[in-house]
């Protein structure tokens, strides 16, 4: 997808991100541009920050300073129940730790997105179905998430994050809690439908088998970006 | 693991000639380099010669005689003993990424060791790429799915030692230069 000057779109986008849960900050001034339909993969050690940042991203939480761009709009400066908003129509996440609404059914979880941004019953149930059945949990529409395995609720969760065909899907550990199977079986499954309807993705790992699903990977490290090794001056012995 | 324990392997689906032998053996192991008619022809003979497999009829179709093998009892055992025994364990001892990394550090320093290793990185994470692409591939057959698989694991291993190293090269700069 490119622009009239033959340019990327940007689809996502920070510029010097800090944010501080306390005195030290955990994310350090992180730049960077996400492209209409690629998938970037975020690594970086534990601690370093990659949940902090995406969070921002998602526009959960307020950064310090810098900005967040979604398309050409700024939605850190966005007010919180503005930045909801959006993040229920524009942006769909998926969070490391537990997310589905335990007293709601697989389709109740994945149809509320659509009925907080106003969708009927019906509709919303019928997209929920549509999109349960892309990742294979077509079956559990009226299971509950305590009853569900580990890779089962996390197709859910991924579901839900994208039945509003948001432009951007966040993904945080999206298979951290899974055996490499099941974990692949999931990252097939996601990499097909984002392809498929061109949506761009962030995608949080630690584990590279996972970053090598991106067209991309950054890497953080103590809440700053690793400059790209084809950036680092030619320092080898010559 | 010998290409005639893999006949024997292959014989055991039925009686076959030296070009269905290649064909199959390709198209199983599409990570094995593809085996020359010439070689199959040899180990066929030898394999005889050893009582393991024997010659049970000669086809004539188009083309050159093509002389039918099945297995003998002898070579029936052969395989079973063979298949019953694990691989030896591969150490992979011999790390030409820490040869790089100490030689790094004594030629240029802690600094370029570090550039070195995340070079690396980024180039074990290319290649894992292009396997992940072959695997998500809808066409690709469940073989090619499985010898992408083997091929991630190890270079995904590899990169688990990079991103250790990466955390170590400032202690292991003053070991070796102390
Ligand atoms: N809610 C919080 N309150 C206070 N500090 C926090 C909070 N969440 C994270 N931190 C701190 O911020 C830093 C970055 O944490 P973050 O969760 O972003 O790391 P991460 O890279 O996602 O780690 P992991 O791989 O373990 O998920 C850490 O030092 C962490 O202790
Ligand atoms: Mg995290």
């Amino acid at each position: 997808m490119s622009t009239a000057s033959g340019e990327k779109a940007v689809a996502l986008s920070a510029r010097s991100l800090v944010y501080s849960y306390g005195a030290a900050p955990a994310v350090k001034g992180v730049s960077l541009e996400v492209a209409r339909g690629e998938i970037l993969s975020i690594t970086g050690a534990s601690g370093s920050g990659k949940s902090t940042l995406l969070l921002c991203l998602a526009g959960v939480l307020a950064p310090d300073a810098g900005e967040v761009r979604l398309g050409d709009r700024i939605i850190s400066a966005e007010s919180e129940s503005e930045r909801s908003r959006l993040r229920r129509s524009q942006v769909g996440v998926v969070f490391q730790f537990g997310q589905l609404v335990p007293e709601l059914t697989a389709l109740e979880n994945v149809a509320l997105p659509l009925l907080l941004g106003g969708a009927r019953r019906s509709a919303a149930e019928t997209a929920a179905r549509t999109w349960l059945e892309r990742f294979e949990v077509g079956g559990l529409a009226d299971a509950r998430p305590p009853g569900m395995s580990g890779g089962q609720s996390q197709r859910v969760a991924i579901a839900r994050a994208m039945v509003t065909e948001p432009e951007v899907v966040l993904a945080d550990e999206p298979t951290g809690a899974l055996d490499s199977l099941s974990g692949e079986l999931v990252m097939n499954q996601l990499v097909r439908v984002v392809r498929e309807a061109g949506t761009t993705v962030v995608l949080v790992t630690h584990d590279a088998r996972v970053s090598a699903y991106g067209d991309r990977e950054i890497h953080l490290r103590d809440g700053e970006l690793d400059p790209h090794p084809a950036d680092l001056l030619d320092a080898g012995v010559s | 693991m010998s290409n005639a324990h893999v006949m024997l392997g292959l014989l055991s689906r039925g009686q076959q000639h030296g070009y269905d032998l290649k064909r199959a053996h390709d198209e199983q192991f599409p990570a094995a380099r593809p085996l020359a008619y010439g070689q199959v022809y040899a180990t066929l003979q030898r394999l005889e010669k050893q009582g393991l497999v024997e010659p049970v009829t000669v086809e004539r179709v188009d083309g050159p005689d093509r002389t039918v093998y099945a297995l003998t009892d002898a070579g029936r055992t052969e395989l079973a003993d063979w298949l019953d025994s694990p691989e030896p364990p591969s150490p992979y001892v011999s790390n030409p990424l820490a040869v790089k990394v100490t030689l790094t550090i004594l030629a240029a320093g802690e600094q370029e060791a570090h550039t070195y290793l995340r070079r690396q990185r980024a180039a074990h994470l290319d290649r894992m790429r292009d396997y992940t692409r072959t695997k998500t591939e809808p066409s690709s057959s469940l073989p090619q799915v499985l010898a992408a698989d083997y091929a991630l694991a190890h270079l995904d291993a590899d990169l688990r030692w990079i991103d250790t190293a990466l955390q170590r090269v400032g202690a292991l700069t003053k070991e070796i230069t102390s």
